[in-house]
């Protein structure tokens, strides 16, 4: 094989060569438009293909910046994205790209450090720069070429660390190495543990051999409770000294998770179950319960019959089944269920529902987790960074693999994608379902999920473009849950979904196919909001940025709020707590929302818009007491309004201005 | 190989003084008896599958006709992206440069279009038989899912030169010592299987459906072990991809089937004869 690897290894390099960038094509800047009603006639229909020079439709967005990878990335594709300063770190799996973009219409290549493994998902914190090789072509080295061994000391599968205190050259620290290796990882920022990182290792492809490295263990988990699934790995980082990062624990998040098939079920319905199945018992039925769980279910007639005509069959009888086959059933129908679902029965131990998490989004200064966990949603209580606690599970018959999570701003609703097809798949077809590859809105009530809604983007893909929910991140606009969110070549949608019960769409950027004949990989990987830019990771043509303008659902008072929030650095799976600071901006974008929902009448609208103006104008003390009558007025206005959070809120914006002030 | 799927106690004595080990094995020949649909569900995997893929060998198959023909263009100014399947074989030459694929890949990705087939045929089925709405909402997501996927197979194949199958649901046709056989793939059903499920309707559809396709899953995980377990294997990048979205969608969708096997509930009629 040595050779092998020799001759592999030598012609990829030249293929990094061979693989150069295309022109930039001009696309005239398509006019912006609202979105329509009608799927079938939304602007995002019929566009043109092309992978320089694709057909764009753009609605209430402005789009500043289409840069190409650079040469020997293009063509590889492009994942996920991090922010640090005036810089994006854009994943790519031929290594990290890394672009300044003080000015977003503009994009500069810092540099692009040839590294492939994939997914190469990169995270950021301070110096430091952090990258996620999951796939089994990884090496410790950064070669390409690949490992062909199926064990090997060479392969790298998990989480590198490097050092860019000089971006221009990040420096590999560390090769963590992880079981499952890293599909994505977290970065957990502990406010109590301020000398240490902690980072989530989610990984979702096979178990490495213990030949390769020591303590995975291929068994499942009833053969061995020490089975490397059912666990997310935690990297602690010693912020002193990365290079000795190191797997601290394998936290089991999964031990007693039941099957719920369908949306999470509220007390009452379990009640309910757990009454229906003491009335098939008491009326000679048959029931078990799903392993690992309390949870009793009523063994459905055909299976009961099918499990009776086993036991006669066992005995080596013919015929119905007799009073004492239904006894033996009564005794072991457990242990048939134990056994379908392939778990031991002893208390506490796991089971394989969701073998392992895809992503998970942590909220550190509320310290909570969403787990988007292949089978399932998981809330997480992660006080303890180290010791992850799930607060609750649920699962639902629509989707088919949890893939991510984003909470709401106060940490009241939790939404989650589900990468239907792996991405990899055309999902938003005509015949595709709107439920299917969608996201599932969750409200969370007393550390509890309770479902609300599915958001999938309104409108028509063609079989060419690959197509599902993907990675988003907030926009703070104050007062308001709006969110930027990847779909893949179905390209980015802004939505709100404050009322989670009904999120709609109010912006969006599309373009057409890569290829019109086939299906070809391309669109959206990651799309985050980063201090006023919308930035969006291409997988097959580089990076896009964009910015919100101006529509009846967003005004510019709200996108001015939302500008002026800075942030140092941004993992999106690392949800930063959103402040606003106080500006005239936050309080007017407050009033165009009671504009909007006409919750204060127009006159007082513009009363209040002529107080701020006016105080806007003032000298320091008249604008103090300016603000200071404004807001004495606001507290009446409360009682008079059909939303009297939303006037609390500017009145609290308005005496935060006049703090400022004096 | 090891086992994804948790293995069965052995020799373990149960209440009621039956020996469950002995219902769980007795290998599926001919009409699938009750008992024999109890092994399908609690068996692991089908060890009597596992010399399938006759040719394991490990053949690294790099393209060096391409690498020269590529590495011939050195100028600044690189080919513009070109459409359609001249495109995509090019590009899939520069990532064969990158990562060689072998038999093993080339196995996996045309053996799947077959096991795909036949779990389309029968997800088909649904609505005809009287299934319920929750399995028929569950074959139109195979159906969508398997459907989409036979396509990237098959451009994964065709991109390389390969020779892109006729989805057989029967198994992949094959020569050994000159005669043409089918060869099915793990988990797929056997005919007999196949009538028996198309003889069923309702609740008895359901059962069965759910019985066969968790057998039918199960084989497509083992496929992908054994894959992962050849030399050079899964380096490619959109097979590594693919198998191991394979792996884990199928894996979540067996345990969501296994409940919804048990919970079948009894149809009206047969209530009403109780």
């Amino acid at each position: 094989m040595n050779g092998v690897h020799r001759r592999t290894r030598r012609i990829a390099g030249a293929t990094a060569f061979v693989l150069a960038a295309g022109c930039a094509g001009s696309t005239p800047a398509p006019a912006t438009i609202a979105p329509a009603t009608d799927p079938r006639l939304d602007a995002r229909v019929g566009l043109k293909a092309g992978l320089t020079d694709a057909g764009e439709a753009v609605s209430y967005l402005r789009v500043l910046a289409k840069a190409q990878s650079p040469e020997g990335f293009l063509g590889i594709t492009n994942s996920d994205l991090a922010f640090t300063g005036n810089y994006v770190i854009q994943g790519n799996y031929n290594g990290p790209v890394i672009w300044d973009i003080s000015n977003p219409a503009k994009p500069e290549l810092v540099t692009a450090y040839t590294c492939p493994a994939s997914q190469n998902d990169v995270s950021v914190f301070k110096n430091l720069m952090f990258m996620s090789a999951e796939a089994n072509n990884g090496r410790i080295d950064c070669l390409p070429g690949g490992v062909a061994d199926t064990v090997s000391a060479i392969r790298f599968r998990g989480v590198r660390v490097f050092d860019i205190s000089d971006i221009k050259k990040p420096r590999l620290v560390a090769n963590v190495q992880t079981c499952r290796g890293s599909h994505t990882h977290t970065v957990v920022e502990s406010p109590r543990d301020p000398d240490n990182i902690y980072i989530y290792v989610s990984g979702s492809a096979g178990i490495r051999s213990p030949n390769e490295l020591t303590g995975c263990v291929r068994d499942t988990p009833d053969q061995n409770p020490n089975s490397s699934l059912l666990r997310i790995e935690i990297i602690k980082v010693p912020l002193a000294h990365p290079e000795q990062s190191s797997v601290v624990n394998r936290a089991d998040i999964f031990s007693g998770l039941t099957y719920t098939p369908s949306h999470h079920e509220a007390q009452e319905d379990r009640d309910a179950a757990a009454k229906a199945a003491a009335a098939a018992r008491a009326a000679g039925g048959f029931t078990a319960r799903i392993p690992a769980s309390d949870e009793e279910i009523v063994i459905g007639g055909p299976f009961a019959r099918m499990l009776l005509d086993s036991l006669v069959k066992a005995r080596g009888g013919t015929g119905n089944p007799t009073a004492a086959d239904s006894a033996t059933l009564r005794t072991s129908a457990q242990d048939i269920v134990n056994r379908m679902f392939g778990s031991a029965p002893a208390p506490g131990s796991p089971i394989s529902a969701g073998r392992q998490c895809h992503d998970i989004t942590v909220y550190p200064s509320l310290g909570l987790a969403g787990g988007a966990c292949e089978g399932h949603g998981l809330l997480l209580d992660i006080s303890d960074p180290v010791n992850p606690i799930r607060l609750d599970a649920v699962a639902d018959s629509n989707f088919a693999y949890w893939h991510s999570a984003t909470f709401s701003n106060d940490g009241s609703k939790l939404l989650f994608s589900d990468e239907w097809g792996g991405g990899g798949a055309p999902k938003c077809r005509a015949g595709d379902k709107k439920e299917w590859g969608s996201d599932a809105i969750f409200s969370i009530v007393n550390r509890k999920l309770k479902f609300e809604s599915y958001y999938k983007i309104p409108t028509i893909q063609t079989a060419n473009e690959n197509c599902v929910a993907h990675n988003g991140s907030l926009i703070p606009i104050p007062g308001r849950d709006v969110m930027v969110q990847a779909w893949y070549q179905g390209g980015i949608s802004v939505f709100d979904w404050t009322d989670p019960a009904n999120p709609h769409e109010i912006a969006f950027f599309d373009r057409g196919p890569v290829d019109s004949t086939r299906m070809a990989m391309g669109g959206s990987w990651s799309v985050y909001w980063y201090n006023g830019a919308i930035v969006s990771s291409e997988i097959a043509r580089g990076l896009d940025v964009a910015e919100l303008v101006p529509s009846p659902y967003i005004s510019q008072n709200e996108i001015d709020a939302a500008r002026s929030v800075h942030w140092t650095h941004l993992n999106a799976q690392g949800q930063p707590k959103i402040e606003w600071p106080p500006t005239f901006a936050l309080a007017r974008a407050y009033v165009d929302q009671l504009e909007r929902k006409r919750c204060l009448s127009s006159n007082r609208i513009s009363e209040v818009r002529a107080a701020l103006s006016s105080a806007e104008r003032a000298p320091g003390a008249q604008r103090s007491s300016q603000l200071s009558a404004l807001a004495a007025q606001l507290d009446g206005d409360a009682r008079n309004s059909c939303d009297a959070p939303k006037v609390e809120l500017l009145r609290k914006a308005v005496k935060d201005l006049q703090a400022v002030v004096s | 190989m090891r086992q994804l799927e948790p293995g069965l106690p052995r020799h373990k004595r149960e209440p009621g003084n039956v020996r469950l080990d002995r219902l769980a094995w007795p290998p599926v020949d001919g009409n699938a008896s009750a008992t024999e649909i109890v092994s399908i569900v609690t068996q692991t995997r089908g060890a009597r599958n596992a010399a399938y893929f006759p040719n394991m060998r490990v053949s690294i198959i790099l393209l060096a006709g391409a690498a020269l023909a590529l590495s011939g263009c050195a100028s600044a100014r690189p080919a513009p992206f070109r459409m359609g399947p001249e495109g995509a074989r090019e590009r899939a030459r520069a990532d064969s440069l990158r990562y060689p694929y072998t038999t093993a890949d080339i196995d996996f990705m045309s053996g799947m279009i077959h096991h795909h087939a036949q779990a389309i045929q029968i997800a088909g089925w649904a609505p005809s038989h009287g299934a319920s709405p929750a399995v028929i909402r569950l074959t139109e997501r195979i159906i969508n899912a398997q459907k989409d996927e036979i396509v990237l197979m098959s451009n994964w194949l065709s991109d390389r030169n390969q020779q892109v199958p006729e989805p057989n649901p029967a198994g992949m046709p094959m020569k050994t010592g000159g005669v043409e056989h089918i060869m099915p793939m793990p988990g797929m059903l056997t005919p007999e299987q196949l009538k028996q499920l198309d003889a069923a309707s309702g609740p008895d559809f359901d059962r069965l459906f759910l019985t066969f396709m968790i057998q039918h899953h199960r084989g497509a995980v083992e496929m992908v072990r054994t894959l992962f377990s050849a030399t050079g294997a899964g380096q490619d990048e959109s097979v590594f991809k693919f198998a191991s979205d394979v792996e884990v969608d199928q894996s979540t969708e067996i345990r969501r089937m296994l409940q919804m096997l048990i919970e079948i509930p009894t149809s009206s009629t047969e209530r009403s004869q109780e």
